[in-house]
């Protein structure tokens, strides 16, 4: 397609040729009507003079017969930009006026009719083309004629000063209205063009490409600012994806690289039924395994792309805090950890209720799993873990803190990465994806996991908006 | 026990009839959504196993139009949609109870009879009783023999929904839905913790324990004498 062609396609230009068309055609009506009425007008003022000259010579000859008539006409006729007139007798000869070289058969009847003449004092022959005139024949008492009539050049003048000045400014209307059709759509094809080019690379893979800006802010503006928000996301969850794929091919080869092992070790060694048996349960317990890690990583999936926030309700952030304590309380109190829940005030919050008791769940399960792992207590700090909800100006905690090893504040953020489990626990069962989930819902509900020093240990704390994610595409 | 299994994958179908005629039952297969509707009708069935996606007709409207012909036998739901909202859907379409894939054959055996003997079960009675053991579920009062045991909150709601399904097993995972309401996996397995607890209370001072462990599928509590 040509440059040109282009330009012709765009919805701007094809609006502007149909704006300038209706808008021309508005003007030349418009213009023609006033042509017209003009010389209506002139017209009427030509019939009403003559009128009123016809009355006032048919007066005369009414008073003064023939002859005064011819008296006054003469007089008439000689004044400067006279009317025309003629008296003649019931044969056609001229008795009085100043028109002659009418065509034959004028006089014969009464009434208006519009004629070629030529004055009497123009030589004949002369140039000039002869006139035009609207004129009217009167009959006269005893058989005399008389014509009386005005000149229309004034009025046909008049008449195509405005029929031209009517053409010219449709003429400019139309190409003044292309000429800033193209230049605005010009404009906006210029900007479409980059906005284009710029998706035409994202789309060939480059994800880091945003559409370009002109600062005006107008409605492409906006557009492209929307628009590149969304490459944002798109950005993010494809980077979640690939870091997904990666982390899967790192960790759950690991698990499935066992299971083999097992089985092809059971098949090489295992002589007794018993033998059998134990390794088919090792087996199922290593599926198992395998089967929650992946139930976790949907669950986290689906947290991410935002499904669940169809489901999101009212509920009471301390009840779950109390509930999962509860849950929990007798597996720490086993492994000689003391569990306190401190959620004594209502803390209401807009969320997905199971979602989040999942995520607080994983905080204790990660809590009492740590706190357990840390050998010889720290120096006269005894292992405890507190689970504590409360409500702030607009968001809510949900806070877990133990005393284990805590995480070195440059490891916190790649805690939070799916299957990151730094190096200490690698030994610890479970699939490492608690923390990610906890952030994946934090996240879906517009609002954070902040991992903070517990002096000693790690606090994390789930922080919720109190009325839900903010539902707008921002 | 009668069971009809409506599952496409003819592998995992054949796995189950067989499995569930080891074990003692009667169990009938059907390959597609239409035949399991015509074989529901028609049969007398105790127990519908259903999967949800389903050739000709999915497992949703099979249910549905069962409900809609007043057949109420219980139905569960076998799906590889695992989320919360889509066990609501399923409840929601009249099934009894929902199960995603993979399952252990366990979990879905522990299930399936605690449906099968759902109805006209323990429901109404307002006290429970096993061997010695009386839980009364207007008072909340719990004895064993003479001695009365007091019981936390929700030992009690453990301790009554394993009386009701006295008998029965009952997996970790059942416990976790119907006495904390919660449906997710918790990583380590805080169940037992909370059973070995309510074992101390119920059965520590008495020579016959009630409350057993059933290796590899869940809990039971049984009358060990009969």
């Amino acid at each position: 397609m040509t440059a040109l062609g282009k330009l012709f396609r765009t919805t701007t230009f094809k609006l502007t040729l149909v704006y300038l068309t209706v808008f021309a055609l508005f003007a030349a009506f418009l213009l023609g009507y006033f042509a017209l009425n003009t010389r209506r007008l002139v017209t009427e003022q030509i019939t009403d003079t003559v009128n009123a000259e016809i009355t006032g010579l048919s007066e005369q000859y009414r008073l003064g017969g023939i002859r005064r008539l011819v008296i006054v006409v003469d007089g008439r006729a000689r004044r400067p930009g006279s009317s025309l007139y003629l008296v003649t007798t019931h044969a056609g000869e001229a008795l009085a006026g100043n028109v002659t070289a009418l065509p034959p058969g004028t006089l014969d009847k009464a009434g208006w009719l519009e004629t070629d003449y030529r004055r009497l004092d123009e030589t004949e022959g002369s140039d000039r083309p002869e006139h035009q005139a609207l004129v009217r024949v009167f009959l006269l008492p005893g058989g005399f004629r008389l014509l009386v009539g005005r000149d229309l050049e004034e009025r046909e003048r008049l008449y195509h000063i405005v029929l031209s000045a009517g053409r010219w400014s449709v003429g400019i209307v139309i190409v003044l209205g292309l000429a800033g059709g193209l230049f605005v759509t010009r404009r906006v094809l210029r900007r479409v063009d980059a906005m284009t080019e710029t998706s035409r690379t994202i789309m060939g893979g480059d994800l880091g490409g945003r559409l370009p800006i002109a600062g005006t802010g107008d409605e492409i503006d906006r557009l492209a600012e929307n628009l590149n928000v969304m490459l944002e996301r798109i950005e993010a969850l494809m980077n979640g994806l690939k870091e997904v794929s990666d982390n899967i091919a790192h960790d759950l080869k690991t698990p499935l690289t066992r299971l083999r092992n097992r089985a092809e070790q059971a098949l090489r060694t295992a002589r007794t039924e018993a033998e059998y048996r134990a390794a088919l349960e090792g087996t199922i317990d290593e599926s198992d395994g395998l089967i929650s890690t992946f139930n976790a990583l949907l669950m986290i999936a689906r947290a991410e792309s935002g499904q669940a926030r169809d489901d999101m309700k009212e509920f009471d952030a301390a009840e779950i805090a109390n509930d999962i304590g509860e849950l929990y309380e007798p597996l720490a109190e086993e492994k000689g950890i003391a569990l306190k829940v401190d959620a004594a005030n209502a803390a209401p919050v807009t969320g997905n209720r199971e979602l989040v008791s999942q995520a607080l769940a994983n905080l204790v399960d990660n809590a009492i799993k740590y706190t357990s792992l840390r050998s010889e207590p720290a120096e006269g700090v005894a292992p405890e873990i507190l689970v504590r909800a409360q409500s702030e100006a607009d968001r809510v905690l949900l806070t877990v803190a133990d005393r284990g090893p805590g995480i070195p504040e440059a490891d916190r953020g790649r805690a939070v990465e799916r299957f990151v489990r730094l190096e200490q626990s690698r030994s610890q069962p479970g699939s490492g994806l608690g923390l990610s989930l906890a952030a994946a819902v934090a996240r879906l509900h517009g609002g954070e996991l902040i991992l903070a020093d517990n002096a000693p240990g790690l606090k994390c704390m789930i922080a919720l908006p109190r009325g839900g994610p903010v539902q707008s595409g921002g | 026990m009668r069971l009809l299994i409506i599952e496409d994958d003819r592998d995992a179908a054949d796995y189950l009839v067989k499995a569930f005629r080891e074990v003692g039952h009667v169990a009938d297969a059907a390959k597609d959504g239409e035949d399991g509707l015509a074989m529901a009708l028609d049969g007398a069935y105790d127990v519908l196993i259903v999967d949800r996606m389903l050739p000709k007709l999915d497992g949703l409207s099979l249910i549905g139009t069962l409900r809609s012909r007043k057949i109420e036998t219980p139905a569960l739901i076998l799906s590889a949609l695992g989320q919360v909202d889509d066990r609501v859907k399923g409840l929601r379409a009249g099934g009894d109870d929902y199960l995603p894939k993979p399952y252990s054959f366990s979990e879905l055996l522990a299930r399936v009879e605690v449906l099968a003997r759902r109805r006209g079960a323990r429901n109404e009675e307002t006290v429970l009783r096993v061997a010695d053991l009386e839980l009364d579920r207007l008072s909340h009062q719990v004895r064993r023999g003479a001695d009365e045991i007091t019981l936390q909150p929700r030992e009690f709601r453990l301790l009554e929904y394993l009386m009701k399904h006295a008998g029965q097993v009952v997996t970790r995972t059942m416990l976790l839905e119907n006495v904390w309401d919660y449906h997710f996996d918790p990583q380590t397995n805080v169940i037992d913790v909370h059973i070995s607890r309510l074992r101390s209370k119920i059965d520590k001072n008495f020579s016959q324990p009630l409350l057993h462990t059933i290796r590899g599928a869940g809990y039971m509590v049984r009358d060990g004498a009969r």
